[in-house]
């Protein structure tokens, strides 16, 4: 953290996260819910540009931006009323009690790690170092999230294949 | 390069990297960062304006030589001044909201929708030293960027609370994450030759061996085509906002200068993708030793619009596509042609790597990709057996009332029109 203009976006991109987390969950509307999610997703981009990470960030924007956003609108479009009967739930009180327990023990950690502060070099990049990690030292694991991917695709389409 | 005065126009970066180093030396560090910021977007708003204004004048032109009319021809010397009339119009019209709509969402995503179009020029160099932020990612973020595009296309269509809008977002959402894939499967082929995703790095590849990758990488550059056709919903894959079937799609709400922006969208995304084309396959601002007669940019710039001609061409050629056949064309033939066509490439890299040849190895490269792209288009098609019959040459029409009965009688039912 060096610097006005880091400081700044860092203040800048924390309230915007901030802010449009809580208006994830006093919108009413669910589309509209989303559409805070997805700038949620967007300022914690940001943020990891300014933790010099940037293939992290643009990886946000597309993954959780682009993919998960188009997903979580499908979700809510095949659901009947679910932009706009939204009541008030009996469930307010426990939700409540356990997102504040929750919360208690972020903060806490947090508050009781001793983070060690290291000043980077200056913004070096990322990219080439992840694609090299990848592919040689942790190959198996990249390979077994291919499969496990791939079957997951192949497990979708045959569960909405008909039958001619 | 560092050598030019700061006063020679041959690359414009020069008078801005003078007035950083003053900045630099006599301010603060933020002051430099806030003033090359500032002036990366007035450059690119100040050539979006001008670019808009262009580009709507040659597109009704050409689309209008095309169909063999005049074009515009009214509006000053060669119908000039016609843009600046069109969108004085589009201003003075009434900018409509429906009553039963969703006001904020309808209102914002006319603003919101220009900024992944404006995004996408920020990485795109003009020139050597001439991009407004040089990302070594700057590919993945093309791509990042362009894929919240039809969340935005969705609000509009969305917020609009008209069936015709709601269907033409979700059709733009399908044909979207459809034509990602095979379009990042062929910017892969690039990424892997090249070795990096810097878009300056991909021109400096060109400029050291001495070649364009539209020679090296001929399918890549097909399947990136017709991919960005259809991301930016231009005409052969514009079913977002089919007029004969679904009104104007997600935009059928919005009027006025609301409209407007939509359409100058359109325009800007689709020049940005003929950057990106320019700078991938095309050498960006370098050409075989032309730069140093002519500005790098000039050259950028001209080949920047040869590529939305391309756009132009298709728009005036191509009857539109159905839906299915739109999706289907993605997912059965373009994936796996660039899947098989990232392969190839990373053999030949890998290939390159071990035997620690010099550069004129890309020539054999090269020849091995034009027949293999060659190959894979006839064979796959081969393969997928795509008859006559389900690419007549006579109007299909003309089949199913058997005026001319090419097509045996058991076929007909695929051909049903309405009444059968």
């Amino acid at each position: 953290m060096d610097g006005f203009g880091v400081t700044s976006a860092f203040w800048g991109l924390s309230a915007l996260a901030v802010g449009s987390a809580v208006g994830i969950i006093v919108a009413r509307n669910l589309l509209h819910a989303v559409l805070w999610l997805i700038l949620t997703f967007i300022a914690l981009g940001g943020l990891f540009i300014t933790l010099s990470a940037d293939f992290v960030a643009v990886a946000q924007v597309l993954v959780y931006a682009g993919a998960v956003g188009v997903l979580v609108i499908f979700a809510v479009m095949l659901t009947p009323n679910s932009a706009t009967g939204n009541s008030e739930t009996r469930f307010f009180g426990p939700g409540f009690i356990v997102a504040s327990i929750l919360s208690a023990i972020m903060v806490y950690v947090a508050a009781a790690t001793e983070w060690q502060a290291t000043a980077p070099p200056g913004f070096k990049t990322t990219a080439a170092l992840i694609g090299d990690a990848l592919v040689n030292q942790y190959v198996l694991p990249f390979e077994v999230a291919s499969v496990l991917l791939i079957a997951a695709m192949i497990g979708a389409l045959v569960l909405v294949r008909s039958d001619d | 390069m560092t050598a030019l005065a700061w006063y020679d126009i041959r690359t414009l970066a020069n008078p801005v990297a003078k007035l950083l180093e003053i900045l630099r030396d006599n301010f603060p560090d933020w002051v430099a960062y806030v003033v090359s910021g500032a002036i990366g977007a007035a450059a690119i708003g100040a050539f979006l304006g001008i670019a808009m204004l262009s580009l709507i004048w040659i597109e009704r032109k050409v689309i209008g030589r095309i169909q063999l009319r005049y074009g515009p021809n009214r509006c000053g010397p060669f119908g000039l001044a016609q843009p600046l009339a069109d969108a004085l119009k589009l201003m003075q019209k009434e900018a409509l909201t429906p009553l039963v709509g969703d006001k904020l969402v309808f209102w914002i995503a006319p603003i919101l929708i220009f900024i992944p179009a404006v995004l996408t020029y920020g990485v795109i160099p003009f020139g050597e030293r001439m991009a407004v932020a040089n990302l070594n990612v700057g590919l993945l973020f093309i791509v990042a960027i362009g894929g919240t595009t039809p969340l935005i296309v969705f609000m509009a269509g969305w917020s609009s609370n008209n069936k015709y809008s709601l269907l033409g977002a979700m059709r733009t959402i399908a044909m979207v994450i459809s034509y990602e894939i095979p379009a990042v499967v062929a910017l892969l082929s690039v990424v892997v030759l090249t070795s990096t995703m810097d878009l300056s790095g991909i021109v400096e590849f060109q400029r050291n061996y001495n070649v364009w990758n539209i020679f090296l990488l001929p399918l890549p550059f097909v399947i990136f085509l017709i991919a960005s056709l259809a991301e930016v919903g231009r005409t052969p894959a514009d079913i977002a906002e089919a007029e004969s079937e679904i009104v104007a799609g997600y935009h059928t709400e919005y009027s006025g200068m609301k409209f407007g922006l939509f359409y100058a969208v359109e325009m800007a995304s689709a020049l940005a993708l003929g950057g990106i084309m320019a700078t991938l396959f095309f050498g960006g601002w370098w050409t075989f030793g032309l730069q140093l007669l002519i500005p790098g940019w000039l050259i950028f710039l001209i080949k920047m619009y040869a590529c939305y001609g391309l756009f132009i061409w298709a728009r005036g050629t191509l009857p539109r596509l159905r839906i299915d056949q739109l999706l289907s064309f993605s997912w059965k033939f373009l994936l796996p042609l660039g899947l098989i066509n990232v392969v190839l490439v990373a053999f030949e890299v890998a290939l390159w790597a071990e035997l620690d040849a010099p550069g004129i190895i890309l020539a054999p490269f090269a020849l091995i990709n034009w027949a293999m792209a060659a190959a894979l288009v006839v064979g796959y098609v081969r393969l997928l057996n795509i008859s006559e019959a389900q690419t007549p040459r006579l109007a299909v029409l003309t089949n199913t009332v058997g005026v001319i009965n090419r097509i045996p009688a058991a076929e007909h039912s695929n051909y049903a029109v309405a009444g059968d």
